[in-house]
């Protein structure tokens, strides 16, 4: 008897401790805060990006926006501005190329964010004194900034404003855009509004993965959230609920282990897209396996 | 003589400087049934194309009920089912969903169906046999299922054009019956309806005119002095029979 309660209050203990004991660090509290918000954020816009196909289309805005953020910073601006106008400057120049040439739109993504991105290291290594190229390409949310957690709220607050008011026209323009013009909806500006989202989220999620990692942000959590449901609402719930969860546990994993922050969370996520993938109940492995055993 | 519902002047389609449709001219009434007839390729989804802006015409121009095609779409006056839906078909919506979709252009911003919405689709999921798979994922439907669903997608939509795309292509013969039945009930209430169609049996029951195309309208007009065996052969380079009833009006040889 006393054992067990040992066990308990002991188990109890270090659970407060596991949880408690970094909160006394106020770089913590902000870290935390601000990974759930970022968690928050893409995770929502990332039911938009699977069911969409673009998951290629935020590697790469997430990629190029690289030399926005150092012209930016050079020219002490927000760097959200620099990466929005080299975001989607990207994605325009990927549509010109597409319409312009022969060449299959995989191949000019690939082209167009990897010149970017070039460019923008280039830029970098040129004022290597001033800016941390690791902090930007690997995140630093342990270590973020006033202005920065400034700039996550606003792009939050826009991102989710936008998708709140919107969301039924961005799902029928995701699910039938041909649909979506014939009741007289502007498709190119839907399109222009998810794609100006995903360059504000990016810089959101580069704070916190870095730009290598914000791709998954953008993916994983809408991708895991798909395979557990069969409705949009539920899907983004769902989606929003395990961003949230990965970001701030994996905050925490990363102050207990001292490892990567972005890592961690994105590791995270991943482990549960693997879970959900085997264990989902309609759609996961062992579901359809069963399935067709019984399919007669 | 009844209001021109649908006006197309002069409409010529190119592809990539291919000209696909050329210089169609078709004006069509309120209140009428109009079948559209031609082989594959003849650029009968071109035409239905250009009539919803979808293709940008080389020349010629396009107006439903004297508007300008944005504004009809704007002012829900035309609904449009495509020959094969470009959807993606895992998509996390439900046939109920889908239905749905077809009010948004009566709804506000953040198109929250009112009552009247959610009893329009219960009305047009019912006309085509689907209300009691309405929350069935969308991909888990039929084939023909997945027409009926974008079909009453349409109905829903109120809208008193409605221009069609093969919509008996795939669909039990059951079903066809019960569309054209639809369909006559709806030019008694006045809609205008274009029709694209490769079952010519089922032309002269329902339609009062008819179009043949092969890259040009070939000719139009009453169904029963159009839709002749000569005609047709005309339409399709070769005899396919006579399937204009053996009215008065078709034209044999003496
Ligand atoms: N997107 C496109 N790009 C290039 N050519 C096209 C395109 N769509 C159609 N065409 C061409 O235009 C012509 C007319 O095509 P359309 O789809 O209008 O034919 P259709 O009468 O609807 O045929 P079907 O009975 O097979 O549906 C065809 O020669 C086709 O190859
Ligand atoms: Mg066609």
């Amino acid at each position: 008897m006393d054992f067990i309660q040992w066990f308990i209050q002991g188990f109890i203990q270090g659970f407060i401790q596991w949880f408690v004991a970094p909160m006394q660090h106020e770089f913590m509290v902000k870290a935390i805060l601000v990974s759930a918000l970022v968690g928050l954020v893409c995770s929502a816009l990332s039911c938009y990006m699977t069911l969409k196909g673009w998951a290629l289309m935020g590697d790469a805005v997430s990629h190029a926006v690289l030399p926005g953020v150092v012209i930016a910073y050079v020219m002490n601006i927000p760097l959200a501005i620099g990466a929005f106008v080299f975001g989607v400057g990207s994605v325009i120049a990927i549509g010109f190329i597409k319409a312009k040439t022969r060449i299959k739109e995989d191949t000019v993504i690939g082209l167009v964010f990897t010149g970017f991105f070039a460019l923008g290291l280039v830029l970098v290594s040129k004022i290597r004194s001033t800016i941390d190229l690791t902090h930007i390409l690997f995140g630093n949310v342990l270590g973020i900034s006033d202005s920065d957690i400034v700039q996550t709220i606003i792009i939050s607050v826009i991102t989710l404003v936008t998708l709140a008011i919107l969301r039924k026209d961005l799902i029928l323009f995701c699910f039938d855009s041909t649909h979506a013009r014939s009741i007289g909806l502007n498709t190119t500006f839907l399109y222009y509004t998810l794609l100006s989202l995903l360059s504000l989220t990016a810089v959101a999620g580069l704070q916190t993965v870095g730009i290598i990692l914000v791709v998954a942000m953008l993916v994983t959590p809408g991708a895991t959230a798909y395979l557990l449901s069969d409705r949009f609402d539920h899907m983004t719930l769902i989606a929003m609920a395990l961003g949230v969860f990965s970001s701030v546990m994996g905050t925490y994993i990363s102050y207990h282990i001292d490892g990567s922050t972005g890592g961690c969370i994105v590791v995270l996520q991943t482990i549960l897209f693997v879970l959900a993938m085997i264990f989902a109940p309609k759609h996961g492995i062992i579901a359809q396996s069963k399935n067709t055993e019984i399919n007669y | 003589m009844r209001n021109i519902s649908i006006n197309i002047e002069n409409v010529t389609v190119a592809y990539h400087g291919k000209v696909a449709l050329h210089s169609a001219s078709i004006k069509l009434e309120e209140g009428v049934i109009c079948g559209l007839v031609g082989m594959n390729g003849a650029g009968k989804s071109t035409l239905f194309k250009a009539i919803m802006g979808f293709v940008k015409p080389v020349r010629g121009n396009v107006s439903i009920q004297g508007l300008p095609i944005r504004q009809v779409q704007k002012r829900n006056l035309v609904a449009y089912v495509p020959q094969s839906e470009e959807v993606d078909w895992n998509f996390p919506v439900n046939v109920y969903d889908v239905v749905m979709m077809g009010r948004y252009g009566y709804m506000n911003l953040l198109r929250i169906p009112r009552s009247i919405d959610k009893n329009v689709v219960q009305e047009s999921l019912e006309r085509v046999g689907l209300w009691d798979m309405r929350f069935k994922q969308i991909g888990e439907l039929s084939g023909g299922q997945k027409k009926r669903a974008f079909f009453a997608r349409a109905l829903a939509q109120q809208g008193t054009v409605l221009l069609l795309d093969e919509p008996f292509a795939g669909v039990d013969i059951k079903t066809e019956k019960l569309m054209i039945d639809m369909l006559m009930e709806l030019r008694q209430a006045g809609y205008t309806i274009l029709i694209s169609t490769h079952d010519l049996a089922s032309i002269t029951t329902f339609c009062d005119q008819v179009v043949l195309i092969n890259r040009t309208i070939l000719a139009y007009g009453n169904t029963s002095e159009v839709f002749t065996e000569e005609n047709l052969s005309r339409t399709f380079g070769g005899s396919v029979g006579d399937f204009s009833g053996a009215k008065t009006n078709s034209c044999h040889p003496h």
